[in-house]
C-alpha cells in the first residue's frame, strides 16, 4: 500500500517565490481547460483570444488597467488588514460608504471651488470608509467581538443605508429609481490618456500600492501592525498599543476599500445607484489571498482577475465559450495558488509500506 | 540480574533506527531495548533525538532504517493507532486533554464502543484502574478545574484504560512541581510492580538517577552509550550527555550590595480564574544581588512577574524601579524604566516567531531612536544592533534574516536574553529563564544572570527549580499561595526550612 504524507521542506531559494505564480496561472490555465473542451471550445483558441482581449490593444490594454484598479484597492484593503490579523470580510461596505461620501460630495458641493473638489472627494471617501471599519475594529478590541462576523454583517448594514439614501436624501429628483443625480464635471477623474477610460484612479491605485509597500517595510507603524497579527501577546508584552494598532490598520484598510468606491463614481457611473459593485469587496478577499498578502502580489493577482475578467468577452465572442469561464478561472486560481504556497514550505511524499 | 534480564524477552526492540529529515539525521542507528517491568531513561541534550525517536516508536514517522520488534515480533507503525494496538501509549509534555469535559468523557474519548455511550460501565472500569493504580481522581472533575499533576494522572489513566502496557512519557516533570514529581514517581513505581515498563525521557539528571534502572544515551542522533543506573553517576551522564566534562562551573564575580533598584510594596492581583494570586506581596531588591523566589509552581509566580513586567494591573499596591513609583498594567512605562524582563513563556509572549532574528531583536527598542526615528525604522541600525546581540550572545543562526522559529530552544531564550540584557539594565526581572533548556544553554543563561549581578544590577530570579535558585541566589524569598512564607540568606541556607515553607509550613 502506498500512503501519502506531508512533510516540512527546507527553505527554498528566494527565486522560487516568483516563479510560483507563474507556475500557478499555468496550472489553472492547464485545468480550466476542461470545462473550455465541455463546452465544445478549442482551448488554443480560447486563450489566445482571452490574452488578446485584454492585452492586444492599446485601447484593450487601459480597459484591463480601468478594470484593475477597484480590484487593486479593495485587494490592498484586505490584505493590509489581514496582515495583523483583522479579518476584513468588510471591504463591500467600506467601498459602498466611500461611494456614498464620494456622491455626496460630487453632486452637492458644489459651492467649493473646482479644483478642491476632486480632494476633498477622495478625501471624504477615504475617511467614510475608514470609520465604517473602526465599528468592528473597536467591537474587536473593547468586547472581543468577533470581525469576521461583524465586518461581514455591516456589508448589508451599509448596503441598506445606501438603499435607504437612493429612496431618499440622495434620490435625484424626479426619478422614480434609486439613483443619485449625476455628480458635476470637476468631480470626474480626469482621463489622462487619449482615446481611452486611463483615468486618475488608475494612478491613485497605483500609489497606492507604493504606500502600502512603504508603511509595511519602512515605518514603525507597519512593524508594529505586522507583530500584532503574529502574536498578539507578545506585542503587547513589547509595549506596543495593540489596540491602537488594530484601530489604525481599520481605518487605512476601510480608507482603501472607500477609495474603490470613490473611484467608481467619479471614473465610471458618475452617479451612485445600488449595483454600484459587482462584488469588489469580495473578490478583493480572494485578490489578497492570491498576492499572499503583499501589496505586490495583491497588484498582480488584481491584474491577472482583470485580465481575465476583460478578456472573457472577446474569449466568449470569439472562441464561443460562455462568460461564466471567469468564475471558473478566479476560483480555481485562488485553490492552486494556495496549494502551490503551501508546497513552499511542505512537500509530499509518497512511501510504500 | 544481568542474567535474567538477559533471559527475558524485550517488549520492545528498536534496531538499527534511522530517521532521516530534509538535512538532518535525527536519528542514527540507534539501538534500544525495554524489558518488562524495567524503567529506561532516555538522555539527551535537546535536539539530540529523544523525542523523534519515541515519535518513531509510536507511529508518527516512518522509519528511513532499521527493525521495530514488539515482543520479538516485527513490526510496522503506519500511525499511532497501530503503537496503542499494540500496548503502547505516550504521554506527551503538552498534554492532549479536552478541557471543558469530565475526566471520563477524556478517558473515554476514541473508546466509546457503540453509538450509545455506556457511562456507567465506564466509570466502573475507570474506577478499578484508578484503585489499582492509586490514581484518584473524581471521574466527574472538569479538566480545566485540575491541577498540572492531575491532568497528568489522567493522561497516564487515559493509558491504561486503554489497557497500554508500555508508557513513553516525554519530559513528565518538567510541568510538574516538586511534591507532584515524587508522587508520580510513586505511581511509575506501582505501575513497574504491576508489569508495565515505561522509557522515561529526560534531561533532568537527578530523576534519571532516582527512577531508572537503565540509561540510554543519545547526542546528535546517535546513541553515544548505555548505563545501569547502578553503575554510573551524575558527572558522567552529564558528561556523556554534552559529550564534554560539564557540571556547571561558573564564574561567581563579586559584588557590592547596593541601594533598592526595585520594589514592590503590598502587590495585590487574580489569576485568570479571579482567584487571588498575588496576596500583599513585597520584597526589595538591590543592586548587586540576586533574589531568588522558589516555590512550587502555581503560587503567584506567573502572575507576580506579569504584574512587574507590566501585562497585568495589580490591584493593590505599587511597583518602584530605582525608587520612582510606576504606574502598573502598562509594559511600555516598565519598558521605559529600563527593565529586562525574560518571560515564563518565551514562544507565546517572548518571541513574534514568524519573524525574523533582527525583528526580534527590536521589539522593546523599536519605538526608540536610533532604531526608529520620526515613525521610521532605520534597517541599518537594526542590522547592527542585531548583529551585536548575535555576536555578544553567541546566537546560533543562519544570519538574522531568518525566521526566528527556525531556533532552537536555547538560541530563543539567547535572542531574549541578547535583547534585553544589552541595554545595560539595572533591574533583571527573569521568570523560569532555563524551563526547558537543555544543560549547554542552562549554563549559559546561568552565566548571564551572575554577570548581570556582578556588573552592579538587581536580578530577580523566580524558579522553581531549587538547585537553580540555590546556585545562583545571595538572598532567597519563598512564595506559598501568593505570599511571601519567608526568607534567608544563601549562606544560611537550609534546604529543609525552604521545603516546609514551600509546603506553606510556616518555622
Amino acid at each position: 500500500m502506498i500512503s501519502m504524507s506531508i512533510v516540512k521542506r527546507k527553505a527554498l531559494p528566494s527565486w522560487v517565490m516568483l516563479v510560483v505564480p507563474l507556475a500557478a496561472v499555468f496550472v489553472t490555465l492547464l485545468i480550466t481547460s476542461i470545462p473550455i473542451l465541455i463546452a465544445g471550445g478549442n482551448v488554443f483558441k480560447a486563450y489566445s483570444s482571452l490574452f488578446y482581449g485584454a492585452l492586444g490593444s492599446k485601447f484593450n490594454l487601459m480597459e484591463t488597467f480601468v478594470k484593475a484598479s477597484p480590484l487593486v484597492l479593495t485587494g490592498l484593503a484586505v490584505a493590509f488588514a489581514f496582515r495583523a490579523r483583522f479579518w476584513n470580510i468588510g471591504a463591500e461596505g467600506q467601498l459602498f460608504a466611500g461611494a456614498i461620501a464620494a456622491t455626496w460630495v460630487g453632486v452637492y458641493f458644489t459651492w467649493l471651488p473646482a479644483f478642491l473638489v476632486l480632494p476633498v472627494m477622495i478625501l471624504m471617501g477615504f475617511l467614510a470608509g475608514g470609520l465604517w471599519a473602526t465599528i468592528p475594529a473597536f467591537l474587536k478590541t473593547k468586547l472581543k467581538v468577533d470581525d469576521v462576523v461583524t465586518t461581514l454583517l455591516l456589508n448589508y448594514v451599509m448596503l441598506h443605508i445606501m438603499g435607504a439614501l437612493l429612496f431618499g436624501p440622495l434620490q435625484m429628483p424626479g426619478s422614480a429609481w434609486p439613483r443619485s443625480a449625476s455628480i458635476m464635471d470637476a468631480a470626474f477623474y480626469p482621463v489622462l490618456i487619449a482615446r481611452s477610460r486611463f483615468h486618475l484612479g488608475i494612478i491613485i491605485s497605483f500609489a497606492a500600492i507604493l504606500v502600502i509597500w512603504f508603511i509595511n517595510s519602512k515605518t514603525v507603524f507597519g512593524y508594529q501592525s505586522r507583530g500584532v497579527g503574529i502574536n498578539l501577546e507578545a506585542a503587547k508584552f513589547g509595549g506596543i498599543n495593540t489596540g491602537m494598532v488594530i484601530l489604525k490598520t481599520a481605518i487605512i484598510s476601510g480608507g482603501l476599500a472607500g477609495l474603490a468606491g470613490v473611484g467608481e463614481i467619479a471614473a465610471i457611473h458618475h452617479h451612485l445607484m445600488m449595483d454600484i459593485s459587482p462584488g469588489y469587496g469580495y473578490t478583493g478577499i480572494v485578490i489578497a489571498m492570491l498576492g499572499n498578502l503583499h501589496p505586490v502580489g495583491v497588484a498582480l493577482a488584481a491584474f491577472f482577475f482583470s485580465i481575465i475578467s476583460v478578456g472573457a468577452q472577446t474569449m466568449s465572442r470569439v472562441a464561443g465559450i460562455p462568460i461564466y469561464i471567469t468564475g471558473i478561472i478566479e476560483g480555481v486560481s485562488l485553490m492552486t495558488m494556495l496549494i502551490f504556497l503551501l508546497l513552499t514550505e511542505y512537500k509530499i511524499r509518497w512511501t510504500k509500506s | 540480574m544481568e542474567g535474567r534480564i538477559l533471559e527475558k524477552q524485550a517488549v520492545i526492540e528498536m534496531r538499527a533506527v534511522t530517521k532521516r529529515f530534509v538535512d538532518v539525521i535525527a536519528n542514527d542507528k540507534v539501538d534500544l531495548k525495554l524489558y518488562p517491568k524495567e524503567v529506561v531513561g532516555l538522555l539527551g541534550e535537546n535536539g539530540a533525538g529523544k523525542t523523534t525517536l519515541m515519535n518513531v516508536l509510536f507511529g508518527y514517522y516512518n522509519l528511513d532504517g532499521g527493525k521495530l520488534l514488539i515482543n520479538g515480533e516485527e513490526v510496522t507503525f503506519s500511525s499511532p493507532k497501530d503503537a496503542i494496538n499494540h500496548g503502547i501509549a505516550m504521554i506527551h509534555q503538552h498534554f492532549t486533554l479536552v478541557q471543558s469535559q469530565s475526566v471520563l468523557e477524556n478517558v473515554m474519548i476514541g473508546m466509546e464502543g457503540s453509538f450509545f455511550l455506556d457511562k456507567k460501565k465506564a466509570t466502573e472500569k475507570l474506577l478499578k484502574i484508578e484503585q489499582e493504580f492509586g490514581l484518584n481522581l473524581d471521574p466527574k472533575a472538569i479538566v480545566w478545574t485540575l491541577s498540572i499533576g492531575e491532568q497528568q494522572k489522567l493522561e497516564i489513566l487515559k493509558a491504561l484504560y486503554r489497557g497500554a502496557k508500555i508508557l513513553i512519557m516525554d519530559e513528565p516533570t518538567a510541568v510538574l512541581a516538586p511534591t507532584e514529581t515524587i508522587e508520580l514517581f510513586e505511581t511509575l513505581h506501582t505501575l513497574v510492580d504491576s508489569g508495565h515498563s515505561i522509557i522515561f525521557i529526560s534531561h533532568h539528571l537527578q530523576e534519571v538517577m532516582e527512577i531508572c534502572d537503565r540509561v540510554v544515551v543519545l547526542r546528535t542522533g546517535k546513541r553515544v552509550a548505555e548505563r545501569k543506573v547502578s553503575d554510573t553517576t551524575i558527572p558522567e551522564l552529564a558528561s556523556l550527555m554534552v559529550g564534554r566534562e560539564l557540571l556547571e562551573r561558573l564564574e561567581k564575580g563579586e559584588a557590592k550590595v547596593g541601594i533598592p533598584v526595585l520594589e514592590a510594596k503590598n502587590l495585590k492581583g487574580r489569576n485568570s480564574r479571579g482567584i487571588i494570586a498575588v496576596d500583599n506581596l513585597s520584597f526589595i531588591l538591590r543592586e548587586g544581588e540576586i533574589l531568588g523566589v522558589a516555590g512550587v509552581s502555581g503560587n503567584g509566580q506567573t502572575e507576580l512577574s506579569e504584574i512587574l513586567f507590566g501585562q497585568v494591573k495589580p490591584e493593590e499596591g505599587e511597583i518602584l524601579v530605582s525608587g520612582k513609583s510606576v504606574p502598573g498594567g502598562s509594559p511600555s512605562a516598565i519598558i521605559k524604566t529600563g527593565m529586562a524582563r525574560i518571560p515564563e513563556d518565551r514562544i507565546a509572549t517572548g518571541l513574534f516567531m514568524d519573524l525574523s532574528v533582527k525583528e526580534n531583536m527590536i521589539l522593546e527598542s523599536h519605538v526608540n531612536e536610533p532604531i526608529s526615528k520620526n515613525g521610521l525604522i532605520n534597517m541599518q541600525e537594526i542590522r547592527s544592533f542585531s548583529q551585536n546581540c548575535i555576536d555578544n550572545f553567541s546566537v546560533k543562526t543562519d544570519g538574522m534574516d531568518v525566521p526566528v522559529k527556525t531556533l532552537s530552544g536555547g538560541n530563543l531564550q539567547k535572542v531574549i536574553l541578547a535583547r534585553e540584557l544589552s541595554g545595560n539594565p539595572k533591574v533583571v526581572v527573569a521568570c523560569q529563564p532555563t524551563r526547558g533548556l537543555d544543560v549547554g544553554a542552562m549554563e549559559f543563561v546561568h552565566q548571564a544572570m551572575l554577570n548581570q549581578k556582578t556588573a552592579g544590577s538587581g536580578v530577580l530570579l523566580i524558579s522553581d527549580d531549587l538547585d537553580e535558585i540555590f546556585l545562583l541566589s545571595d538572598r532567597i524569598i519563598v512564595m506559598y499561595e501568593g505570599k511571601i512564607m519567608g526568607e534567608m540568606s544563601s549562606k544560611e541556607a537550609d534546604r529543609d526550612k525552604i521545603g516546609l515553607w514551600m509546603s506553606g509550613v510556616a518555622s
